[in-house]
């Protein structure tokens, strides 16, 4: 898995939380994966294709979701229904802004509309496109992010446009 | 939320009215409570570019917050079609995804301004403020209710 293309979205969900919570977070265990992915709770997953191919999973359980979607709104009882909308725009955020960094090193994708998984989630991984899981201690608790992404080599010089 | 000087319409001393566009009901919301601590008022809100389009011709807003990446009609391509329609609209285009090309094609498709996700209130107010110009000015803070005047 090529660092240069991870990178970005580890400083994107870094900052973005930070941000979005008013509080530092730090980076906690990071570890590869082969197998298919069960989530904690409220996984927003995100796919991209272009440049890069690959999906990003957010994944929080159900407290910590609460907890970031109250932190969110700003409203301690924040509408269950609202929880999951929350963690899909905080995918959204995260995911955005490292497109926005490595569209400006030259990579042109398309991001999906996120999708909410409460189950297993994900095809199995490509030989090629294990998935690095990480987690981030926030004031809320654990958020864990799943990357498996790779440089898509038949699409370079293709000049697909980007989203 | 922090509260902010409430900019209100010139002309009128009236809230100013914002059109809110994002496919996400969670960022519209966010967005709603920000406009409210700058003492505006939602005119209207859409999920897609299409119903924006509707929107705005049907609540005439002094100013949109549109989101890019949206289903159906994407909000550049929405914020192209009520410029053509309406040539002194006044929009701010609001996305997580901010590369250069983004930005560019925006502006030239008629956007005033380009404001970054997560959205601190305080960058909106002035990007507001700015777009809006001379059609807005500071009104006077509201008084807490029981205060001695």
């Amino acid at each position: 898995m090529r660092m240069d293309l991870i990178q970005p979205f580890i400083n994107a969900a870094d900052a973005v939380l930070a941000q979005t919570l008013q509080a530092p977070t730090t980076v906690g265990e990071v570890s590869m994966e082969e197998e298919a992915y069960r989530t904690k709770g409220i996984a927003a997953l995100v796919r991209v294709a272009g440049d890069i191919e690959g999906r990003v999973i957010f994944d929080l359980e159900p407290a910590t979701a609460r907890g970031v979607a109250s932190r969110l709104t700003g409203d301690e009882a924040t509408d269950a229904a609202m929880v999951p909308e929350a963690i899909c725009e905080l995918a959204n955020q995260v995911i955005g802004n490292a497109v926005t960094v490595l569209n400006d090193q030259g990579f042109h994708f398309k991001v999906m509309p996120p999708e909410i998984h409460a189950a297993e989630c994900g095809a199995q991984n490509t030989e090629d496109t294990e998935a690095l899981v990480m987690s981030f201690e926030t004031v809320t608790g654990t958020v864990f992010m799943n990357i498996a992404m790779r440089h898509n080599r038949r699409r370079k010089g293709e000049g697909l446009a980007a989203d | 939320m922090e509260q902010f000087a409430p900019i209100v319409r010139s002309k009128d001393m009236r809230p100013v009215r914002y059109l809110v566009v994002d496919d996400s009901i969670f960022a519209r919301k966010n967005l709603a409570r920000m406009i409210e601590s700058f003492g505006g008022q939602v005119a209207g809100e859409a999920g897609d570019g299409c119903t924006a389009i509707t929107e705005y011709s049907r609540t005439q807003p002094d100013i949109v917050l549109m989101d890019i990446t949206m289903p159906q009609m994407e909000g550049i391509e929405a914020a192209e079609r009520i410029v053509r329609q309406a040539p002194d609209a006044r929009i701010v285009m609001v996305s997580s995804v901010g590369y250069q090309e983004n930005i560019i094609a925006a502006l030239q498709k008629g956007a005033r301004h380009f404001v970054q996700k997560p959205v601190k209130a305080e960058v909106l107010y002035e990007v507001v403020k700015y777009v809006l110009g001379d059609a807005a000015t500071l009104g006077a803070e509201a008084t807490p209710a029981g205060a001695i005047q």
